[in-house]
């Protein structure tokens, strides 16, 4: 097991730069995820820490080493591929003794460690078929075990459960977070599904556009996203954001409804910003803002409703049962001690 | 329900027997497959069978011949040019199959990497294939030429390693082998063209998942590539050995089977004795001969191509 450091690490094809100085620690066994939409860099980044694509600028390091310029077989990692890459031609067993028989280690260790892996993954009476022959889920199972058997010091993860499918990612889901908490190897994971990321994370680096746009634990993303990006990103369903600007008696949104707001830097009224309020941050409160109700959706243990306020959809979420039909009003207000306002025109946080 | 009933019987029995006739499946089965079946009959069936029938002859042209049983082939198999042209293209379709896949594959890899003008390189790589082949023959013929051979100026005025020119097809092994280049430069596009094919389905996230499990370039061609290429590697194979073993065009317009007889593959002595030579029923016992080894590389392919079990589809077994 080692750390990973990630130092000002630049990319470009040609003159288009697609990671634009990137700085991420990553501390011995920690589970980090790196999320963002498609095209953020995050698996370009992925396979530089790998050695599969070379590192334009900055420094990579595992452990103590500098690894700019080792090749992938030197740098003691294991990946997951996204199709998996299992080799269609080998038995699971061989799939997963393949790195350890191109190191000539004895047989009996090979038979030991495959037999091991197979055992946590469950994978002992497959061992035998060939890739075709498996569901998805049994090959994403014998790609992790192919890189369990390495013994690594890091495993890295390209989107390896977005083949599968949702009931299953689930399930997966649970158990590459068991697998690290048993392995507790150092761990890279790529998604562009912010719950996998919120899920399973020791750390979550969101990225967006080649930059890292936030980096911290799970829920300190969640409560405290230092940016538009972020708000926006994380949370499922998405936070609701209000444009408008800040007065001395609330905000004020551009369909002219004054909502309250917890605290805010005094000299910041007369600012346009828009504020971030989380679905589950707005209550039910007879003496608050009157809210159309547009759409219902019931899910039991809490109800989701779409409403319109100002002229503007906001999504909320009850733990109360509301009774209240399509087209008519509710009263609502946020919990102020956790209201978002961002700057309109930075994003960032105020 | 019983006046529905018998008006679909009355139908039934309205219908006419031509009617009825093409409704019977195995009929119009047979209908469907004449106008194929007449094809296969007048221009593969009739052929081979009456070329089979003139091997037990004696033929000649001009003069209808009597069954003569195993004659010509016991007259053969005493032959020295006919054993000589057994011997030659053996070593023939041998040489220039190892010839043309060694070079082949190595040219397939090296276009399978990012090059710079690689569509060009790639069209380029068929001009072999797309030029005719006595066009092609005669430009070896050329290049052999005891007086005007490029390859002995180049040898002999320009680079001065030589003394004399080379005598390319004057003897018999130097003829031998010129023609095997000649073949081997002919056959290496189908064999390059059709493996690149085979390399480009290969998922570089195997090389990649290789790579980071250590293997080196040579494990990986070795362990992923060789592996993964096997299927299509076969059925080339396979044409390229029916090919060779068959060829006739190349031979005839070089050497026409000399020095003295030494260069003649089995199908150019057939056609020298048969047509030149006016000997129907012995032409036709050579190329009789040919077909046991043209059924063994059959077979060999038959078992070679099976698809492995790693290739099957979802079976449990």
């Amino acid at each position: 097991m080692a750390s990973v450091q990630i130092a000002d690490v630049r990319k470009a094809y040609g003159s288009t730069q697609v990671i634009h100085g990137v700085d991420i620690d990553i501390d011995d066994g920690e589970f980090v995820i790196l999320v963002g939409p498609s095209g953020c860099g995050k698996s370009t980044l992925l396979r530089m820490i790998a050695g599969l694509e070379n590192i334009t600028g900055g420094e990579i390091r595992i452990g103590p080493r500098v690894v700019n310029d080792v090749p992938p077989k030197e740098r003691d990692i294991a990946m997951v591929f996204q199709n998996y890459a299992l080799y269609p031609h080998m038995t699971v067993a061989d799939n997963m003794a393949f790195s350890m028989k191109l190191r000539k280690a004895p047989q009996a260790e090979i038979d030991e460690r495959v037999n091991k892996a197979a055992g946590i993954l469950g994978l002992d009476k497959l061992l035998d078929r060939y890739p075709r022959q498996l569901s998805g889920g049994q090959r994403q199972r014998v790609a992790m075990g192919r890189a369990i058997v390495r013994d690594p010091q890091v495993f890295l993860f390209d989107e390896p459960l977005s083949n599968l499918d949702a009931k299953l990612r689930v399930q997966m889901r649970t158990e590459i977070k068991e697998l690290h908490q048993r392995l507790k190897t150092t761990t890279v994971y790529v998604t562009h599904d912010q719950i996998e990321a919120m899920t399973m994370a020791d750390k979550i680096v969101v990225m967006h556009d080649g930059i890292v746009e936030q980096m911290g634990a799970p829920l300190d993303l969640y409560d405290n996203p230092a940016n538009l990006f972020v708000a926006a990103f994380i949370g499922s369903p998405s936070m609701n954001l209000l444009k408008g600007t800040i007065r001395a008696n609330g905000f004020e949104t551009e369909g002219g409804v004054i909502w309250p707001v917890g605290q805010h830097p005094a000299d910041s009224n007369g600012r346009a910003a828009v504020m971030g309020i989380r679905p589950e941050h707005i209550l039910l409160d007879p003496a608050g803002l009157p809210a159309e109700v547009v759409v219902i959706e019931p899910m039991g243990s809490e109800t989701q409703v779409v409403v319109r306020c100002g002229g503007q959809d906001l999504t909320c979420i009850f733990r109360e049962r509301i009774t209240a039909k399509p087209g008519e009003n509710i009263h609502i207000r946020p919990d102020t001690s956790v209201t978002h306002l961002f700057d309109a025109a930075t994003g960032k946080r105020i | 329900m019983t006046i529905a009933a018998e008006a679909r019987a009355g139908h039934q029995f309205s219908q006419g027997w031509l009617t009825r006739l093409f409704d019977y499946k195995p009929f119009l089965v047979f209908i469907c497959l004449l106008p194929a079946l007449g094809l296969l009959l007048v221009f593969l069936s009739y052929p081979l069978g009456l070329g089979v029938w003139l091997a037990f002859t004696d033929t000649r042209i001009g003069r209808a011949g009597y069954f003569i049983g195993f004659e010509n082939f016991q007259s053969l198999w005493h032959d020295p040019v006919f054993i000589t042209s057994v011997w030659n293209t053996l070593l023939y379709t041998g040489v220039a199959t190892i010839g043309k896949f060694g070079l082949g594959l190595w040219l397939a890899l090296l276009l399978n990497n990012h090059l710079p003008f690689k569509s060009l390189l790639r069209a380029l790589i068929l001009v072999p294939w797309i030029v005719p082949t006595v066009l092609s023959a005669i430009a070896f013929w050329w290049i052999y030429d005891p007086q005007f051979s490029i390859i002995s100026y180049i040898l002999v005025d320009v680079l001065g390693w030589r003394e004399t020119y080379i005598d390319f097809l004057g003897a018999p092994w130097p003829a031998r082998f010129s023609l095997i280049a000649a073949n081997i430069w002919r056959g290496i596009p189908f064999v390059a063209i059709s493996l690149l094919a085979g390399l480009q389905t290969i998922s570089p996230a195997l090389y990649e998942a290789a790579m980071l499990d250590g293997a080196n370039a040579w494990q990986r061609f070795r362990h992923v590539t060789l592996p993964m290429l096997m299927p299509i590697l076969a059925v080339v194979l396979t044409f390229s050995v029916l090919f060779t073993f068959t060829d006739f065009q190349l031979v005839y317009a070089i050497t026409r089977g000399g020095p003295i007889n030494s260069t003649h593959l089995m199908a150019t002595l057939a056609f020298q004795r048969g047509i030149p030579g006016g000997q129907l029923g012995e032409g036709a016992a050579i190329a009789v001969a040919m077909i046991p080894f043209l059924v063994m590389a059959t077979l060999f392919s038959y078992f070679a191509l099976a698809r492995r079990k790693w290739q099957q589809g979802e079976d449990n077994d």
